[in-house]
């Protein structure tokens, strides 16, 4: 029953926040309402063309999870979910060993740490397959990784490093996207340069004393990377989020969040004290209506207008591999006065012709986003976060950032990786070494989309998303899949609920410019012929 | 009598219902189903709601006006000029072009520019590379972070500890980790800003009490006990922290530890340390406030420090028994969705932890220096140190505060610039004024370290001698705030 290459999927439904046509926008951006192509068989891409707004083909999918594999999967968390009573039955009467730790005796009359059903989940259904998680690397996060091999005698409860090595494991987990995670080349020379003059650390905040002229450079070589007037860069990315957006919104403004975006968006949100609504995932017509209302009605009980409107969106995001409708989003910011925060954490460098992100992508004008925020951990190879926008935005932030008033900045080591990577990425170090890698990255993705398409593996995302999520769904898979890969030596990313919906389990493949064809062939390979062993194809041909 | 003629009219209604006529009966109906409808039905009409037209809706979005992203910044904000570090920020440290003494940064122990730190970090990064590629879950955990988790939890003598990428990010996701909506959790009121920032995410119920202040935090547990008792099924699931710093970033005092144990045990409450200052300063091994006041450390439920001040790498830890410690590998934000530290940050921390380990007499020395620092800055007109005589950070306050905030913001950045062209480098401790729950005063904050010379130190000196009488007096002088020596 397998089907052939490219085959039967065209008769799936298909997920409607994926690629169903934009509601009309009547500035006259949009005006030929996005006609969905009639794919031709053996295609699942609905095609959205909107007039002016799309330079390119805007290819996404996300097939709805078939009736027979959701139940099958509810079925399975169901059974987990009886023997995980039937043993917490089992340790409660100390018939099963319990692995746990326990509170300390003086403290056993405190009101219980964790709630009972908290952990619950943890410890019935993520502990059996814990091992596919914090598996340990000692070396470069590359193309290829080492990785310390470990048991468990007690059902993962606790890990024993055997001091074996699996060297050479493919690694399709890390978002080395450029290829910059390197332990040779110029940006480590120049790091450790850099590290032998100033050291590892600052010791102190950008507003006291911790400003050093490295900092200044980054800043102005980020600006000039985005395109923007001015930049400020952080120490942690998912800190630039959660510290930054409280600046810029507060009690009185409404935040747009997509319903995906990454928890540090989230926490952002939160912590400003701003309302939050919720738009459907890259879903415009669900954006439009909450920007309409929001306007039309105000605010809630007070009734008096928003201070201001805040867009929260992602450039790629990373479980879903989706791109955002950035050229839709814009028109309707603009429509709307509202202001856009755009995350670039996985699409900077990643997309583009010349790796500016998603902005890049489009061929937008980076003018129209008003917080341009990306992450350096990604595709430069190092880490801390970036905000760029206007002048007085970004003057704004210097002043009032929680991050710049109380945190420690940037490692000067590692603002040299980003400075180097960045000049090579944008050819300033008279090499063409950066626009290669950007160009690699595209083909790498665009082959292995096309490869795991063939074989009739459900993938999920933009065909230009080098974050290629692969659909497992059932509970048992993920550890199936996760343990089968790393047996024949691939490095892979699984990852189940609560970071998905609960039936719609995935593994997750991220491309890099540092896989060579032989590497993604020899995924696919393995792919082709262990497949029936975890049964990932999903009972594709049964329909 | 009255009774029986009640009675006999009952009887009489009762008969009176049997020979009524049925449509009088219809008709009584309908009348108590309308005074009914009459009760229950509202007493006006609602006015119409009409709906908007798209006409009307069109033009509402049009007059909207939002406020801009961002209000304007005025040129001459206190901190929207950044000094530039040029160099490397150690003892000696070139700020704006101008060689200092550096007094302003978190330095305490010296190991910024220690060459075997520096050796470590750079053997590691011709492993490593800089960059980890990913979150500890997804192949981001190297074996430097085991190696370094283990070590701290073996330097602080527990059972685990768990590292995050970003200092501030440390208590900030530790917190709400535990603590959940509807919990309790006491707080000193000049807890830092971190931690204020962990319990706003956490959404728990905040009782603040004054600083330091173990009367008043008693008091407010009492009352929380009075409170139990009311509802003692709600206490059963209410948990109850107190949130403290060991030494306090924002006053440079350091916490009563051993009557916060007792208050512990008494109210059932579990502690949550942050020792970001105290970590590697206080205590024979630089244990902190644990070992300084002889408290064991399992009688702490979480200890969390950053590894950016005595370390001199960034990042943060957490460190208990496992039973607290682990929960946060799947439930502290900052840990999980966030890429793990550079393995040459954590390399550097661990060789930072073996030269403390291999030297506790640097300890001694910090302590020393420290005293000695307090006293030479005693008795400075118009000024007074403020914080523990043995806080390696510690603050300068104007003895009479001139009124206005801005005011004096203004007059201490002119005695940093003073001590500045003297080359000395202090800083003013800077704050989110409308962001922090209660505002400290203005303050500089002195870093103190160990690198400064011994035998009296000429940092120290000089130090003394810039602000002290005996040089060219500060300018507040000159204002005539401050007249009298303290």
């Amino acid at each position: 029953m397998r089907p052939g290459p490219g085959g039967c999927c065209c008769r799936r439904p298909v997920r409607a926040n994926g690629c169903v046509a934009n509601g009309e926008v009547r500035n006259g951006y949009v005006r030929s309402s996005a006609a969905v192509a009639a794919a031709a068989a053996g295609q699942i891409h609905h095609i959205t063309q909107n007039g002016g707004l799309y330079k390119r083909p805007f290819n996404e999918a996300f097939e709805e999870t078939p009736m027979l594999v959701a139940v099958l999967t509810y079925v399975g968390y169901g059974v987990l979910t009886l023997f995980g009573y039937l043993r917490d039955f089992l340790r409660h009467w100390r018939i099963e060993k319990c692995h746990h730790a326990t509170e300390r005796k003086e403290q056993q009359d405190f009101v219980s740490l964790y709630q009972d059903f908290e952990n619950f989940y943890t410890r019935n259904l993520y502990m059996r397959i814990r091992d596919n998680w914090n598996r340990p690397i000692c070396s470069v996060p590359g193309a290829r990784v080492d990785i310390m091999e470990r048991q468990s005698h007690d059902y993962n409860w606790s890990f024993k490093y055997t001091g074996n090595i699996i060297k050479g494991v493919i690694n399709m987990g890390s978002y080395n996207y450029l290829g910059f995670a390197r332990n040779t080349g110029s940006c480590q020379e120049a790091a450790a340069k850099v590290l032998e003059e100033y050291g590892v650390g600052v010791c102190s905040t950008r507003q006291e004393i911790g400003n050093l002229d490295k900092h200044e450079e980054l800043e102005k070589l980020v600006a000039s990377f985005l395109g923007v007037e001015a930049a400020m860069a952080y120490g942690m990315g998912f800190a630039t989020n959660s510290m930054n957006i409280p600046a810029l919104v507060g009690k009185g403004c409404l935040i747009l969040s997509d319903e995906l975006n990454h928890a540090s968006l989230v926490l952002g949100a939160r912590l400003s004290g701003a309302t939050i609504r919720i738009f459907k995932h890259n879903n415009m017509q669900s954006l439009e209506k909450l920007l309409k209302d929001a306007i039309v009605y105000g605010q809630p009980r007070t009734r008096r207008p928003w201070k201001k409107i805040l867009i929260l969106v992602e450039g790629i995001y990373s479980m879903e591999g989706s791109i955002v409708r950035l050229p839709e989003v814009i028109a309707l910011k603009k429509k709307y006065k509202a202001y856009l925060y755009l995350d670039e954490a996985h699409s900077i460098g990643a997309l583009g012709p010349r790796g500016r992100g998603v902005v890049d992508y489009f061929g937008l004008d980076p003018e129209d986003v008003d917080v341009m925020m990306g992450t350096f951990t990604k595709s430069f190879g190092a880490s801390g976060g970036y905000i760029g926008g206007k002048k007085e935005l970004i003057d704004y932030l210097r002043t009032h950032s929680h991050s710049a008033v109380y945190a420690t900045s940037l490692s000067p080591p590692v603002v040299e990786q980003i400075v180097t990577s960045m000049k090579c990425i944008m050819g300033q170090d008279g090499t063409t070494l950066g626009t290669e890698c950007i160009q690699q990255l595209a083909e790498n993705t665009k082959y292995f989309r096309r490869r795991l398409k063939e074989m009739g593996f459900i993938i999920y995302g933009n065909e230009d998303s080098p974050v290629v999520p692969l659909m497992l769904y059932m509970p048992a898979k993920i550890g199936a899949f996760g343990r089968e890969m790393l047996k024949r030596n691939i490095g892979v990313v699984v990852v189940g609920f609560p970071a998905t919906p609960i039936i719609e389990s995935r593994a997750r493949f991220c491309l890099s410019a540092a896989h060579t064809k032989e590497i993604l062939d020899t995924v696919t390979h393995i792919m082709a012929n262990w497949q029936f062993l975890v049964a990932v194809l999903c009972f594709k041909g049964d329909r | 009598m009255a009774t029986v003629a009640e009675q006999w009219v009952l009887v009489e209604m009762v008969q009176a219902l049997y020979e009524a006529p049925a449509y009088h009966l219809i008709l009584e109906g309908i009348l108590i189903l309308w005074i009914i409808r009459l009760l229950f039905s509202k007493t006006y009409k609602l006015q119409e709601r009409s709906d908007l037209t798209v006409k009307e809706k069109e033009e509402l979005i049009e007059e909207w006006q939002p406020e801009p992203l961002v209000p304007p910044i005025s040129k001459d904000h206190p901190a929207l000029n950044y000094n530039i570090v040029s160099g490397p920020p150690s003892h000696n440290i070139v700020v704006n072009g101008k060689k200092c003494v550096n007094f302003a940064s978190f330095n305490f122990l010296g190991l910024l520019d220690n060459p075997r730190v520096k050796a470590a970090a750079l053997a590691s990064l011709k492993k490593y590379g800089v960059g980890t590629c990913g979150p500890r879950g997804f192949y981001g955990t190297f074996d430097v972070h085991l190696d370094l988790e283990d070590r701290l939890a073996k330097f602080m003598k527990t059972e685990e500890a768990i590292i995050y990428s970003y200092g501030f990010a440390t208590i900030a996701s530790a917190i709400p980790a535990y603590s959940k909506r509807g919990d309790i959790v006491f707080v000193d009121r000049a807890a830092c800003f971190a931690i204020q920032k962990g319990l706003q995410a956490s959404r728990s119920d905040i009782k603040l009490f004054k600083h330091n202040d173990m009367a008043d935090l008693e008091r407010l547990l009492k009352e929380q006990e009075m409170e139990d008792q009311k509802n003692p099924r709600k206490a059963r699931v209410t948990r109850r922290f107190i949130v403290v710093e060991g030494l306090y970033m924002n006053t440079g005092t350091i916490c009563p530890l051993p009557e916060l144990v007792k208050l512990k045990y008494k109210y059932k409450a579990r502690i949550f340390l942050e020792e970001s200052l105290s970590f590697g300063v206080l205590g024979e091994h630089g244990r902190g406030v644990t070992e300084h006041f002889g408290i064991s450390i399992d009688d702490i439920d979480l200890i969390s420090a950053n590894m950016e001040n005595s370390l001199a790498s960034i990042g943060g830890f957490c460190c208990g028994r496992s039973f607290v410690i682990d929960h946060q590998r799947l439930s502290g934000q900052g840990y999980c969705f966030s890429a793990s530290l550079p393995p040459l940050l954590a390399a550097a921390a661990i060789e930072a932890l073996n030269i403390m380990e291999e030297n506790p007499g640097i300890f001694l020395v910090l302590k020393e220096k420290c005293e000695r620092i307090h006293k030479a800055l005693q008795g400075i007109s118009g000024l007074k140190v403020v914080g523990e005589s043995l806080s390696p950070a510690f603050h300068l306050q104007l003895t009479d505060s001139t009124g206005s905030r801005e005011k004096d913001v203004k007059l201490l950045q002119e005695i940093v610039n003073h001590c500045m062209d003297r080359s000395i480098a202090l800083t003013q401790a800077r704050y989110l004024e409308k962001e922090e729950k209660c505002l400290p005063p203005p303050r500089r904050r002195t870093g103190e370290s160990r690198a400064h010379n011994q035998g009296g130190g000429p940092g120290c000196a000089a130090l003394g001698r810039v602000l002290g009488p005996g040089g060219q007096p500060p300018r507040s002088t000159r204002t005539g705030l401050c007249i009298a020596a303290l």
